[in-house]
């Protein structure tokens, strides 16, 4: 597979729902998530070379990331992809099982950066299931785009799954109560990201 | 959504322009995104980093200067600067004895702020972080982020920059900066909302007769919503929550009664005139006090009530003379 359509494709569904990541945001937050991670995609698609491995054209895709997007997204994603394209390493091929590996790595970067468990309204709710059907799709023999629709399935109702949570990190943590009742934003645009790999995956094959 | 701006993706680059145009005293990077006092670095002067989202002018790129901040990295609107321009900053006005990272405690701020130490630190330069969280609206820490940074900020700044211009060192700058924020509380309330402008429209709705109590900063809701009070209610709900978390009985205090960016000086008046009363009315003696919109939420209307019990020392340091384009004394 080709990580460099994904980090675009990833691009082109977050600018298409800037405005609807934003307006969710604004419930529960401030308002900035889907204008924020769409300044730091672009930038990443910017920094990506084709001259380069994979594994370090997702680090260098993070490093944008983590360099024009600002608030809690941008470290967070920008950190994930980093370690997700770490786990690549030299790899020159990407296939079934390096995607798996660099999905739990960043699965494990935002675990320990964010400090966050699922449960608590984060995009974690998206990415820890999601990492979880992988693995299991993958233990079961499925192919890479078999494997990354059911990555991308299980974001997707992991995303749902953050309506009657009450949020306990990040700023919707302070409407207490409040928040219960709203999509979580980031869980919303983990989950676009993990479609984005399906799709080009699916493409791919 | 109608404000004075050119367009929304331009608003923090043109603000910048615009201080760097009003105030020759700093020196300006409009695309890097940072704010730099014109004579950093000062060889052997611990120096003094804050930042965040932008929208809370003068806070932060209004306090750089003599006796205060030497650099400020300004964000996007209500969004935390990124690694890159903190440390830019740092780098800055780094003359040799560390740097003092001031961050608000939010998540975001913490995040890029941790970054952009970790990056620092990689270049031999010596960072100390302290937090700010003095907002006693936040009242379950276990199931929240914790407290927010809010309008006592100011107070960290002034006197943690008052330490560092005399010469201290940075664990004696930082330990002054923690002991500000130990003994400061906030507490906010809001009467309209503020509208981000690359989003459009308000962050949140009020009807015509309600308010929020305990808010942050950054256009969120509070913790409650409520019938609209008189400027004495609101006042005494403020300082009812801050002195049930930090009583102020005997103590002096250092008070700060915040305009939010949209509530009129002749309100904040009202309003201080209020919190003068009920803390000597509780026992408390006002030794200093602050009245003006330092610590904003774009146009939100609203007040922020921060108080500090003060030590001599502290009210010394409070005291010496600063020079930044929203605060000025004694020099």
């Amino acid at each position: 597979m080709n990580v460099r359509e994904w980090v675009r494709r990833a691009a082109e569904k977050i600018e298409a729902e800037a405005e609807r990541l934003s307006r969710l945001d604004a419930a529960i937050g401030d308002g900035d998530h889907g204008h924020n991670l769409d300044r730091g995609f672009a930038a990443a698609v910017e920094a990506l070379p084709e001259d380069v491995r994979p594994g370090r054209a997702l680090i260098l895709a993070g490093r944008a990331i983590v360099s024009n997007t600002g608030g809690v997204a941008g470290p967070l994603y920008g950190m994930a992809w980093r370690q997700a394209g770490k786990a690549l390493g030299d790899a020159e091929q990407v296939g079934a099982a390096e995607v798996g590996a660099a999905l739990r790595a960043a699965l494990q970067s935002v675990q320990e950066l964010g400090e966050a468990v699922e449960g608590e309204k984060t995009m974690v709710d998206a990415l820890a299931p999601a990492v979880a059907a992988y693995d299991e799709a993958l233990a079961a023999g499925g192919d890479l785009p078999t494997c990354a629709r059911a990555a991308a399935e299980a974001a997707e109702r992991g995303a749902e799954a953050t309506i009657p949570m009450q949020a306990r990190k990040g700023r919707a943590s302070y409407l207490g109560p409040r928040s219960i009742g709203h999509l979580d934003p980031g869980a919303v645009s983990t989950a676009l990201i993990l479609r984005a790999l399906a799709d080009v995956a699916s493409r791919d094959a | 959504m109608r404000k004075l701006i050119n367009a929304p993706a331009d608003v923090v680059a043109d603000a910048l322009r615009g201080l760097a145009a009003a105030h020759p005293s700093l020196r300006v990077d409009p695309v890097g995104r940072t704010v730099v006092r014109a004579d950093a670095p000062r060889p052997g002067k611990v120096a003094l980093v804050s930042g965040g989202g932008s929208g809370h002018e003068p806070l932060h790129a209004g306090f750089v200067g003599h006796g205060m901040l030497d650099a400020a990295a300004p964000g996007e609107v209500f969004t935390s600067p990124v690694p890159d321009q903190i440390l830019a900053a740092t780098l800055a006005v780094h003359g040799g004895a560390g740097v003092l990272h001031i961050v608000k405690n939010y998540s975001g701020d913490v995040l890029n702020f941790r970054l952009a130490a970790e990056l620092a630190e990689d270049e031999d330069v010596e960072v100390v972080s302290v937090l700010v969280d003095d907002d006693v609206a936040v009242e379950d820490g276990a199931r929240t982020a914790g407290r927010r940074g809010t309008g006592g900020t100011l107070f960290v700044e002034k006197i943690a920059g008052a330490l560092a211009e005399e010469g201290a060192d940075l664990e004696r700058v930082a330990a002054a900066a923690r002991e500000v924020n130990e003994r400061t509380r906030s507490f906010g309330v809001a009467l309209s909302p503020c509208t981000v402008p690359a989003a459009g429209e308000p962050t949140f709705r009020l009807g015509e007769d309600e308010i929020e109590l305990g808010i942050g900063i950054h256009g969120e809701p509070g913790r409650e919503r409520v019938a609209a009070m008189t400027a004495a209610e609101i006042v005494d709900a403020a300082l009812t929550a801050i002195d049930a978390d930090m009583p102020v009985r005997g103590a002096e205090v250092l008070v700060l009664v915040n305009g939010m960016g949209g509530t009129p000086l002749i309100e904040q008046y009202i309003a201080y005139a209020a919190a003068a009363a009920w803390l000597e009315g509780h026992g408390a003696t006002v030794a200093r006090r602050l009245v003006g919109p330092y610590v904003t939420s774009l146009e939100m209307a609203g007040c922020m009530i921060s108080v500090c019990r003060l030590t001599p020392e502290l009210t010394r340091l409070w005291d010496a003379p600063v020079e930044t384009p929203a605060l000025r004394w004694g020099r």
